[in-house]
């Protein structure tokens, strides 16, 4: 296994949107074992992103079961083709990025969502989740997308209520 | 030049394009903007910008001279001992919410430093009508301690009518 660098902005690569994943082989799998050493060496990464190593295919890491105070979570997920097929509610909740250094801000996210995806191995999988693994998830189908948080970042005084956010494919 | 920091605050009347041209200033004097943040409040414009590669304060205001007095603002101008890339995370965020009255900022804030609370951003409204005007206030904060140590310390508020919540501000990084 291997530490893979992570692309920072503003590498133009990070606004490359991902292909599928087709071929559920040991290379795919081996990629995710690097994949998921690289989201532990990250500094307090919660999830990552295959496109975030330079790899555009669409495979993210999400792992919520490590939060100061426990949220609801399933623990740490693999998706492959990950595709969310209902949205609800929204909130403003703080995000970070290890493709953007020392930078934060408030972006707004579904607080529930039904997620379709497949295992490394092709098997499917079904989800609904909420809050802050809803969030997680949203950052990082955001970066098979092509889309970062600093593009979804509000002001404080930003009236939620005059934003339309969500839209299918994540290009709000 | 020098690679000390200025911090230039602006204050004045609101009205479109001073960050526009205030900046187009700096650039054109060749001088580094670093972090910036503005502000209206009340029909008022203010805003903060680190500014880098003057030789002085003097050297600072000469230069800015035409475009504030084309503008009509204040200029207050600091040397400051600061750096890019100093961010702190906020981890606890306080809202308080009640009946519009004198002092309810200070029993908050004071109550929160002696818990042991960094604010890191404060912002107030009064919302509500001109008959019954309520107070809302949002903190975010750093706080070494446990969220419950900060709800113990902002009880008394509470006792007094006033909305208090506190909460974990758990920063999504991925
Ligand atoms: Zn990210």
């Amino acid at each position: 296994m291997a530490i893979l660098d992570i692309l920072t902005l503003p590498d133009q690569a990070l606004k490359q949107e991902s292909a599928p994943v087709t071929e559920f082989d040991d290379e795919l799998r081996a990629f995710i074992g690097d994949l998921e050493e690289t989201r532990r060496n990250g500094p307090a990464a919660v999830g990552i992103a295959a496109p975030q190593v330079g790899y555009f295919r669409r495979v993210v890491i999400v792992d919520c079961s490590t939060t100061r105070k426990p949220v609801p979570n399933h623990g740490r997920l693999v998706l492959v083709n990950p595709e969310i097929t209902h949205w609800e509610g929204y909130e403003m909740g703080r995000e970070g990025c290890l493709s953007v250094p020392d930078y934060t801000g408030n972006v707004i996210r579904a607080t529930h969502i039904h997620l379709l995806a497949q295992d490394p191995y092709g098997h499917d999988l079904e989800f609904d989740m909420e809050g802050y693994e809803a969030r997680a998830v949203q950052h990082e189908i955001d970066h098979l997308d092509g889309m970062l948080f600093v593009d979804r970042v509000v002001s404080r005084r930003t009236d939620l209520f005059q934003r339309k956010v969500y839209q299918k494919g994540g290009k709000g | 030049m020098s690679n000390n920091w200025y911090m230039l605050t602006l204050i004045g009347e609101d009205k479109p394009g001073i960050v526009a041209s205030v900046s187009k200033a700096l650039f054109e004097h060749g001088l580094n903007l670093g972090e910036t943040s503005m502000l209206r409040l009340g029909g008022n414009f203010t805003i903060m910008m680190m500014v880098s590669g003057v030789h002085g304060e003097a050297d600072l205001r000469d230069r800015l001279k035409p475009v504030i007095e084309a503008l009509g603002m204040c200029l207050h101008v600091d040397p400051i001992q600061a750096h890019l890339h100093e961010h702190l995370l906020p981890n606890i965020q306080v809202t308080v919410s009640g009946a519009d009255r004198a002092g309810i900022v200070a029993q908050v804030t004071a109550a929160l430093a002696a818990a042991g609370f960094n604010i890191l951003d404060l912002e107030s409204d009064v919302a509500g009508t001109q008959q019954k005007p309520v107070y809302i206030m949002q903190i975010a904060g750093v706080a070494e301690v446990p969220v419950e140590a900060i709800e113990r310390a902002l009880e008394p508020l509470r006792l007094d009518g006033v909305d208090v919540n506190v909460n974990a501000v758990e920063t999504y990084i991925g």
